[in-house]
């Protein structure tokens, strides 16, 4: 019988290394707090982010995924940004047809100045994540 | 299987205080890889760095992760300690427990739980990592300067001074450009000829400089450090060692006919002529679309006469291919045509003209020889209405969206300059705004108003009727005063928009540059990289990139000349050591990759593959210029086939990652 | 009507966005109705921008305005301030049909030989 361990979601969050990685940085620069369980993976631009990613992550029990980038029109790469928002539109309404909620999902521009933004985005993606629970369906239970 | 060193940094209390860093360095002890583990209390300092190099050396380490701040912090100064001590730098990984964990966190359970996942997924990352090196490419030390203006011509100068040979290449017959067609320049009044022709004899004798004059970029392949330059050499039907530049042809030539652009076509041109007499090169040029002996055979008038035999009817264009290292992008402008300003008159009356053909009829050198006369009859002219914006500032769709930005002082010094030497002339000047900013500028606007008794009107033109007796009416508004004016004038001078030489377009797509709506280049940032382009090793000067006066394009063109030395002064050029590449087995040669690549990184070849029992294909596989990619990884996620990947943050990388942060 | 309505009205009947003005007077430079109009063509589009809807109302210039659309084709920005001129002439042509009688002046009005039915009708034709 295994241990009944008390819920906290596990939110993973994919930042670009110009913008938004910068942002968390300054977020904890500043000491602006955000929950302790989201955890962050650097690329270096939000159109690394491949779908398959934020598959594994909800396959391995990930309950939300962000993915934060340059705001459009900046985009060290001038234009990575507008790529993946647009796989992630796709990817979002697919995996919501899935019954994965719209919700756990979601897509923030950070500039590297908004430390604030980056740590309120987490806070408040965590307080939702929290309010819709564990999610199971995209869970692979043979990975726990 | 890697063998890995953790070494978890105390960062003096920073981490220590909300960390248990030594729970963090015993916990991963047990993670696959790693064969040591240790903390410290300034990873960064020199001893630090010190304790890393030993244990590399002693442990025999692969693999080195560092539990510290920010990679944007020290990654680079621990990855160049992990190179001293003979590993590749890309073998290093941070996990980010301050930025991250400790300055935000602070309950220490949490905290050091934080640290100790985060360091786990650094730890599979680098499991997976590989050495990496950067591409290193040669730069060839010539630059391209495409167009010969005042802005052209100070990059070449400035570039050649520096001691790299420059090429300029020019698709009028002479270089000079527009500033050679004005008369005199604001705010100080020099003739513009006297402060540009010595310039353009510095470029002509120096021996750092190439002239391709009458010529036209045919191709250009390759990237920065690397360019392939095919440059047409129009065929000027003159022998150009042979030609002395004395002008017995133009005199010879019995087709008179041809409309004198370097006058903005206020008079005619011989067929064979030299665009001015102080045109470099000093080289006579034959107009074949004129020339009466190259479109029916019948005259050869100028080769009889010519007293050096430089002329040659049979000649044709010439492609030269040169390489270079860097292209610096000059095209300039030209004001924009006014079709569809009928209001103005300017195609029914030979009086309302533009303000550079108002430079030619001031020029000494120009048809009037610097006397202001009236176009359609020679009289002198009494009264002289000017109007500015016309074109600028125009969101109808007639013209451009922009301020032209020179014109309010190119029409004060207009303004001053006939009242200078005409005191029976009356100038008005109708303006909507005067934007004068700049060094002794609005002093210069306010001289014209005040010292030269310029009137200037606050309102728009509507109309401009010729009349029957030859003279302009002119009704306008003037806002100040409220009322509708009508002004009988004898000519008529339109600011006129200015927009980029049309040829940028192409230019630009052969440069794989990016250009804005209004056809202008674009920088690769409006603030901090104004005289780059997106595309490395293409730089902008003048017009080309925004509108701009001389002093301003001067300074630009020295900035772009100081970027484009940079570049020279390097023997090579190290790239981006995470950069993309297929792997050929599943390529299937689709093109997606290099559609969404915004650098062009990405091109295809045909590569021939062994399928076993002796017997091979032949297939389209992409490849990747490491040179030009910068390891954006849009072309990863785009490939349909997985066949694409990008060095050090590869999709196993990434997915190894995902797994450990979710390994609950 | 309360006047930011009759503002906000005007503004949309004209189809035209005022803001983009950059004040050139090329419309008032062009109007050949110019002399006869009190308030000019550029003045309609910077009164309506300042929300002075009242002056442009009682203004001779939305009768003496041609309509001929010279300023509409000579704007720069694309601001068409014949439609401005043209909505406050919509708008003064609409309140004519607002109340001409008040109610209580009626009974006074009334005349034995008018037919009750004219009195209903005209009542119905002039109070709204």
């Amino acid at each position: 019988m295994q241990e009944v361990k008390e819920y906290t979601p596990l939110i993973v969050a994919f930042c670009c290394n110009w913008c938004s990685y910068a942002g968390a940085d300054l977020a904890g620069s500043s000491r602006l707090s955000y929950p302790a369980n989201v955890k962050i993976i650097r690329v270096p631009c939000s159109c690394r982010v491949n779908p398959m990613f934020i598959l594994k992550a909800f396959q391995r029990g990930a309950d939300g995924v962000i993915m934060c980038g340059c705001h459009p029109g900046d985009c060290h790469y001038t234009s990575g940004n507008y790529y993946a928002r647009r796989r992630m539109s796709l990817l979002f309404s697919m995996l919501d047809y899935m019954g994965i909620e719209r919700e756990r999902t979601r897509v923030e521009w950070v500039s590297a100045a908004e430390g604030a933004k980056f740590a309120n985005v987490m806070n408040e993606f965590a307080k939702t994540i929290n309010e819709l629970g564990e999610n199971k369906r995209l869970e692979d239970l043979r990975c726990k | 299987m890697q063998r890995i060193g953790v070494f978890v940094c105390w960062c003096g209390s920073n981490i220590a205080a909300t960390v248990d860093v030594e729970r963090v360095a015993e916990a991963v002890k047990s993670e696959p890889g790693v064969v040591f583990s240790t903390q410290y209390q300034y990873m960064c300092s020199e001893n630090g760095q010190q304790l890393i190099r030993q244990a590399i050396k002693e442990h025999n380490l692969t693999g080195v992760v560092v539990c510290s701040c920010s990679p944007r912090m020290h990654e680079a100064t621990f990855r160049k300690t992990a190179e001293s001590a003979g590993i590749n730098p890309y073998m290093v990984e941070i996990a980010n427990i301050r930025e991250q964990v400790s300055w935000i966190h602070k309950d220490i359970e949490e905290g050091t739980e934080k640290a100790i996942i985060l360091a786990r997924t650094a730890i599979a990352k680098v499991n997976l990592n590989a050495p990496l090196t950067a591409g290193e490419t040669k730069v060839t030390k010539r630059a391209l300067v495409i167009g010969g203006g005042i802005a052209g011509i100070q990059s070449a100068l400035d570039i050649a001074e520096a001691g790299y040979e420059v090429d300029i290449v020019e698709t009028k017959p002479t270089i000079g450009g527009r500033m050679a067609q004005l008369d005199k320049t604001f705010p100080t009044l020099d003739c513009a000829a006297c402060i540009l022709t010595p310039k353009m004899v510095d470029v002509a004798q120096n021996e750092k400089i190439t002239l391709y004059t009458y010529s036209e970029i045919e191709d250009v392949k390759g990237f920065v450090g690397n360019f392939s330059v095919k440059i047409r050499k129009k065929a000027r039907y003159i022998n150009e060692d042979a030609c002395t530049g004395c002008g017995v042809c133009m005199n010879a030539c019995p087709s008179k006919k041809g409309l004198n652009e370097f006058n903005q076509g206020l008079n005619n041109r011989p067929a064979i002529y030299i665009p001015f007499a102080q045109a470099i090169p000093n080289i006579a040029v034959i107009d074949p679309q004129q020339c009466l002996k190259i479109k029916n055979g019948k005259c050869g008038l100028c080769a009889m006469k010519c007293p050096s035999n430089a002329i040659d009817y049979t000649q044709t264009d010439e492609i030269v291919e040169r390489e270079y290292g860097a292209i610096v992008v000059a095209t300039g402008y030209k004001t924009i045509d006014l079709d569809k300003f009928g209001e103005y008159a300017y195609n029914e009356s030979k009086d309302v003209v533009t303000s550079l053909e108002l430079e030619r009829l001031m020029n000494a050198a120009g048809p009037t020889k610097g006397t202001l006369l009236r176009p359609s009859d020679g009289e002198h002219p009494h009264d002289i209405t000017f109007i500015q914006c016309v074109g600028s500032r125009d969101t109808s769709g007639c013209g451009k969206p922009y301020c032209s930005k020179i014109c309010c002082m190119y029409t004060a010094k207009h303004a001053m300059l006939i009242r200078e030497k005409y005191p029976d002339v009356k100038v008005h000047i109708f303006y909507i705004d005067v934007r004068t900013p700049g060094k002794n500028y609005d002093e210069f606007y306010r001289r014209a108003a005040e010292q030269y008794g310029v009137d200037y009107i606050k309102g728009m033109v509507g109309k401009v009727y010729p009349q029957p007796n030859g003279k302009l009416l002119v009704q306008g508004s003037d806002l100040i005063n409220n009322e509708q004016v009508l002004i009988e004038s004898d000519m008529v001078v339109l600011a006129t928009a200015i927009e980029p030489e049309p040829s940028v377009r192409r230019i630009a797509t052969l440069l794989t540059t990016s250009i804005d709506t209004n056809n202008f280049l674009t920088e690769a940032h409006a603030k901090l990289r104004p005289v780059e382009s997106p595309t490395a090793g293409i730089f902008l000067s003048g017009v080309c990139q925004g509108p701009k006066d001389i002093p301003e394009t001067v300074s630009q063109a020295s900035a772009c000349a100081a970027k484009v030395i940079g570049l020279l002064a390097k023997n090579t050029l190290k790239g981006n050591a995470c950069v993309a590449g297929p792997d050929e087995s599943m390529c299937n040669g689709c093109s997606v990759c290099a559609n969404v690549c915004p650098y062009g990184a990405i091109t295809y070849v045909d590569k021939e593959f062994r399928l076993g029992g002796g017997k091979t294909e032949t297939r389209r596989v992409s490849q990747v210029n490491q040179a030009i990619c910068q390891g954006c990884g849009a072309c990863t996620v785009a490939c349909p086939s997985g066949a694409m990947d990008l060095k050090g943050f590869a999709n196993k990388q990434i997915m190894a990652e995902v797994e450990a942060i979710c390994k609950r | 009507m309360e006047d930011k309505y009759l503002l906000s009205d005007v503004k949309r009947y004209s189809g035209t966005d005022t803001s983009a003005c950059m004040r050139c007077g090329k419309c008032s430079g062009r109007c050949p109705a110019y002399n006869d109009m009190d308030i000019k063509p550029h003045q309609f589009v910077t009164l309506i921008e300042r929300g002075d809807i009242e002056k442009l109302m009682q203004s001779k210039s939305i009768w003496t305005c041609l309509s001929c659309m010279a300023c509409v084709e000579r704007c720069p920005r694309n601001v068409a301030p014949a439609q401005v001129i043209e909505a406050v002439r919509d708008a003064v042509v609409r309140q004519q049909y607002a109340n001409k009688i008040k109610a209580e002046d009626i009974p006074a009005k009334i005349d034995e030989t008018i037919p009750q039915q004219l009195l209903v009708s005209a009542f119905r034709k002039y109070n709204k």
